[in-house]
């Protein structure tokens, strides 16, 4: 099956959040009320229910003054950090198209993922204790539909499609930007982690940070550790965890009652 | 649309959205399409990444616009004029104008008066007593027939060239500066730009909203970028024109149909002292001033005929005027615009209100006027999809007493609510026409909730009882109900489809849908309910429902998706866009040709069988041509820089006449000024891309995106008043005060004006005390001054205080 990716030229990004609004209704998300950090960013990061995320930066430099908006979201990597740390099986999945996804009923809330992750991305629910990011609206894709944040961008920033073409049309706009004066125009789409199905065209290709975007991204050494050579090790830990965990039962006794109803009278 | 309609003759965009796709350069000023028209905004995209257009961007903020221009300018919010002007003296000084399409379309070359003449911020004829103009030095030098002498060398002392010429040469970069606090460099740079789409080749737009219509001199500001245009050689040119981008779905369709100060299809509004139709017709009716001008309004009797059909039906009759007396009629002098209608309201000389898709309490200025005002009708009538401030004005207090202090407690207000629960438009079918005077139609997406209504049923009920009232009572005046021709198969809720069939008209011997504008009658045989859209729903069908794709001129003028008025014209003055013999400007850029016989492309905005040189290009005026003089205007007939109402500095061009003099400025005891001293800083108002207008903080999506109302601060006034990022502020204006927290930003900056450091604040409009976020209403703080010829207040440009909130 081809990889499918997302093309987000953020030279045409006017940050009118248009995506924002479309990705917490398709996902049916639960909406929240009333964050301000004096800043025109609707939150100041990702939650576990708002996972696409328009951040604006201001910058002065050499008396010129730029408004930088980027759409951020799960980059579904080639090699991604969370499905390598995850330990649960079939909790995070990489789909034949490319679309790395969590499902949440084998999701043990462990949070390893978010450690694994490169791009900050996966949030956990403080209610559920599940993990929950953008899924490339799978349940679109799969018959045949762009995601919903595509589907709305009024301005051609967002595209989707097969991965090598829209790598393709990347390098062609940057070219067109660099004819246009832009030297340092470029495609996002860091090695680090395999390449990304997520791409980007960048004015400022050198300085990815200017988008809220990581330099050069890779999987944490320890991640990479995890699953590689020490993986027999981690079990054995883990093992022993559980055992510790057993004696400790044996020998103090369940986890007593928590306190919240004094906490709250105590406010 | 005052402006426009002066300058060009019709009172719409020139263009279209899809056509921006056409321009090398892109103005916007007085507007922020990036956030509040951001799927119009992808075709300013599309000129950028398909033409490699230039986009100048010139604004009091730095917006999400901005963030996407190639030269963005700052300048102080009201000093727009100047800006413009600064752009006229520049292309006449530089030679950078059209000077082919200044002769042959403009009124460039007519002869002015003697007498007529510019000082100290007077124009000739300015009575001090009765504090107005006698405007008959601002006329043209007419020959035995009545036409106007021409000049077609420009050189003429009184031509209209060579007196625009010397009334900017005062607004040098220099000047500009002063006045706007941009750097001579900054307007230098953005002028050479700008005045870079003169050559024939070159074609250049403007976009604009309200951070243009909201001022006390808006509508000679709107002039003033139509005369930049116009030396550009850009009207009638596909990506050109001046594009009065606006603010509702169907605001269009709104003043279309006579919901500002006309009757359907801009129409004037009868007056006490026109006794008689022919009366009405004879001040109505203008002459031409030129041998070659069509003057189409010389139609108006067919226009206004066929209107009075549609209302009075077989009642009209040649005998009793077609009814014309019927009409209601405003006084010779009198003005019910906005201001003048909720000051009367305030004062307790209105009984009632009927309130449909409109918030006054929310979007008026100065709501504690808006809120004493409706204290004192004895009833209220708002059909709305929920309950708004308006609805709830009685329970301002109560909700936000700390705005209103001087507001009456419930318990103490008379007035009779009723708040009827309308449909929305996702209910309802019929047209929206958008800016690019496109009638889409449009089906219900679903049936209203509960027991919502649709409008048309709420306003065929209240029709109906109130007619059956009149007739079993009698009253003042029952005639013009009596008289309603009302022939819906379903007199209490009339069919969308029924209403657009009696708009378009029809030959009332036949009962034959009309073609288009040229079957209009004057004799009583046709009926029209809004001559302009005559055409849109023909024998053929209904046109506004067309969805074809086709392009044939390749220019995306698209002339079968939906139907466009007038005649289905997509580019308003398209004949402008050839010379003299029918040659276009450009020829990459052509939207019109004339094969010598007959003219293919567009709808020709000209005779359909008329040659090139036989006609003025632009037909809707006795001129034929596009006025750079518009004497029709209330403050001269060149528009002027007049400083905002409430103001920093004392005008630097004449500061003995500060502000405009024919601005309307309310004196009563709720409608303070502000002064420098005590309110040192100037507030913009303006509208986020997260919400819309009052409605969405009603809706969680939106209410998510952006739930706190905020002040934008430039940095270097906050670190003067000690204010971080995030800290409550209070934001007050000699009429009332709001508090909300800080956004402290780069993106706004001090400006040097006149030597002296000037702030300028940043007002977001969308909160006020109902729905799932709240926050203070921004028109607590605005003032009640109306630009003259638009009725439209300045909510841009007044002044604040800005304290950390104790």
């Amino acid at each position: 099956m081809r990889t499918v990716a997302k093309l987000i030229d953020t030279t045409l990004c006017i940050g009118c959040k248009a995506c924002e609004v479309a990705c917490q209704e398709w996902n049916e998300q639960e909406y929240t009320l009333g964050t301000f950090d004096g800043t025109y960013q609707t939150q100041p990061q990702l939650t576990h229910n708002f996972w696409n995320l328009i951040k604006f930066n201001e910058r002065e430099e050499k008396g010129q003054l730029s408004w930088l908006m980027a759409k951020y979201q799960c980059m579904h990597c080639a090699d991604p950090g969370c499905l390598r740390a995850c330990p649960a099986p079939g909790a995070i999945v990489q789909l034949s198209n490319g679309t790395v996804d969590f499902n949440q009923s084998n999701c043990i809330g462990c949070g390893y993922c978010i450690t694994g992750c490169p791009f900050d991305v996966p949030r956990l629910s403080p209610e559920t204790k599940k993990v929950y990011k953008c899924t490339l609206c799978s349940d679109r894709t799969a018959v045949g539909l762009e995601p919903a944040c595509i589907k709305t961008c009024p301005t051609n920033c967002l595209t989707f499609g097969d991965r090598q073409d829209l790598l393709a049309k990347a390098e062609a706009r940057a070219e067109d930007l660099k004819a246009d004066g832009a030297a340092d125009a470029g495609v996002y789409n860091p090695a680090g982690v395999g390449g990304t199905n997520v791409i980007y065209v960048l004015k400022e290709a050198s300085r990815p940070e200017q988008y809220g975007l990581p330099k050069d991204p890779g999987i944490p050494w320890t991640v990479s550790l995890w699953k590689g050579p020490v993986k027999w090790l981690g079990s054995a830990v883990m093992l022993g965890g559980i055992l510790g965990s057993f004696f400790h039962f044996i020998r103090f006794g369940p986890k007593p009652e928590s306190h919240a109803n004094e906490d709250s009278d105590a406010e | 649309m005052a402006s426009l309609a002066a300058t060009f003759g019709r009172g719409a965009m020139t263009n279209g959205w899809a056509d921006v796709a056409n321009a090398d350069l892109v103005l916007v000023m007085g507007g922020n399409p990036a956030e509040n028209h951001p799927v119009g905004f992808r075709f300013v995209m599309e000129a950028k990444r398909r033409r490699k257009a230039k986009l100048v961007v010139v604004d009091p903020r730095f917006t999400r616009t901005a963030a996407m221009a190639d030269v963005y300018v700052q300048i102080r919010a009201g000093s727009d004029i100047a800006f413009l002007g600064g752009l006229i003296h520049y292309a006449i000084e530089k030679g950078r104008l059209q000077t082919d399409y200044v002769r042959l379309h403009t009124n460039a070359a007519f002869l002015v008066r003697e007498g007529f003449g510019f000082d100290q911020g007077h124009f000739s004829g300015w009575d001090e007593s009765k504090h107005a103009y006698d405007k008959s030095t601002w006329q043209y030098e007419l020959d035995g027939q009545g036409h106007a002498k021409l000049d077609p060398t420009l050189e003429h002392p009184r031509s209209v060239f060579q007196l625009m010429k010397a009334h900017y040469t005062r607004y040098t970069a220099e000047q500009i500066s002063q006045i706007c606090g941009c750097s001579v460099e900054d307007f230098n740079r953005a002028a050479d730009l700008i005045t870079s789409a003169y050559t024939p080749d070159k074609t250049g737009t403007v976009l604009y909203a309200l951070g243009w219509t909201h001022h006390s001199h808006a509508v000679q500001l709107i002039h003033t970028a139509a005369m930049v245009q116009m030396l550009m050689g850009n009207i009638g040119m596909p990506g050109g024109g001046v594009n009065a981008q606006r603010g509702h779905a169907n605001i269009q369709g709104s003043t279309d149909m006579g919901s500002w100060m006309n009757l359907p299809g801009y129409l004037k509004l009868p007056r006490a002292n026109h006794t008689s139709l022919d009366e009405y017709l004879k001040a109505n009716t203008p002459k031409s001033l030129r041998p070659n001008s069509l003057n189409y309004w010389s139609n108006t009797p067919k226009f206004m005929v066929s209107l009075l059909k549609t209302y009075y039906g077989e009642k009209a009759t040649r005998q009793n005027g077609f009814g014309y007396q019927w009409l209601p009629k405003l006084g010779e002098t009198e003005n019910q615009s906005w201001g003048y209608f909720f000051d009367r309201m305030h004062h307790g000389a209105v009984e009632g209100l009927i309130s449909f898709g409109m918030n006054p309490v929310a979007n008026g200025p100065n709501t504690a006027k808006m809120i004493s005002g409706l204290s004192r009708l004895k009833w209220l009538v708002v059909a709305e999809n929920f309950e708004t401030e308006t609805a709830a004005f009685w329970r301002a207090k109560t909700l936000a007493g700390e705005y209103y202090p001087g507001a009456a407690e419930p318990a103490g207000i008379a007035t009779e609510v009723f708040l009827l629960p309308a449909s929305c438009f996702a209910e309802k079918d019929g047209a929206f026409v958008n800016s690019s005077r496109w009638l889409q139609w449009k089906t219900a997406a679903i049936e209203p909730p509960g027991q919502a209504r649709l409008d048309q049923e709420i306003i065929g009920r209240i029709f109906l009882k109130l007619r059956e009232l009149y007739a079993a009572e009698g009253g003042a005046a029952p005639e013009p109900l009596l008289n309603m021709a009302w022939n819906y198969a379903t007199p209490h809720a009339p069919s969308l489809a029924e209403v657009s069939r009696e708009v378009n008209g029809r030959d009332l011997a036949t009962g034959r849908q009309l073609n288009g504008l040229a079957e209009l009658k004057d004799d009583g045989s046709t009926s029209a309910g809004c001559w302009i859209y005559t055409g849109s729903w023909t024998e053929a069908g209904n046109n506004m429902a067309r969805r074809g794709q086709e392009d044939p001129t390749a220019l995306g003028l698209f002339p079968n998706w939906s139907w466009s008025w007038p005649a289905n014209r997509r580019i308003l003055y398209n004949r402008a866009s050839l010379d003299q013999a029918g040659k276009p400007w450009d020829a990459t850029r052509a939207p019109l040709k004339w094969d010598g016989q007959r003219w293919s492309g567009d709808t020709p905005d000209y005779k359909a069988d008329a040659a090139p040189a036989d006609l003025g290009a632009f037909i809707m005026l006795p001129e034929g041509a596009g006025k750079f003089f518009a004497a029709d205007l209330s403050e001269g007939p060149f528009p002027e820089h007049y400083e905002p109402w409430e103001s920093p500095v004392e005008n630097a061009l004449h500061p003995k006449v500060s502000f405009s003099p024919t601005a309307k400025v309310f004196t009563g005891d709720i409608d303070r000024k502000g002064e420098p001293a005590q309110y040192p800083y100037i507030a913009i108002t303006y509208r986020l891309t997260e919400h819309f207008h009052y409605w969405t903080k009603h809706t969680q999506s939106s209410a998510e995106l952006q739930s706190n109302f905020f002040v934008e601060l430039p940095e270097e006034l906050a670190r003067q008043k000690n204010i971080s990022n995030g800290d409550l502020v209070t934001v007050s204006s000699a009429r009332g005060s709001a508090k909300g927290q800080a956004l402290v930003t780069k993106r706004m900056r001090g400006l040097t004006v006149q030597g002296k450091t000037v702030y300028q604040v940043g007002l977001p409009i969308h909160w006020g005390f109902l729905g799932k976020v709240t926050g203070p209403l921004i028109n607590n703080l605005t003032p009640s001054v109306f630009d003259p010829n638009s009725g439209t207040p300045e909510y841009k440009g007044f002044l604040v205080n800005v304290e950390k909130a104790g």
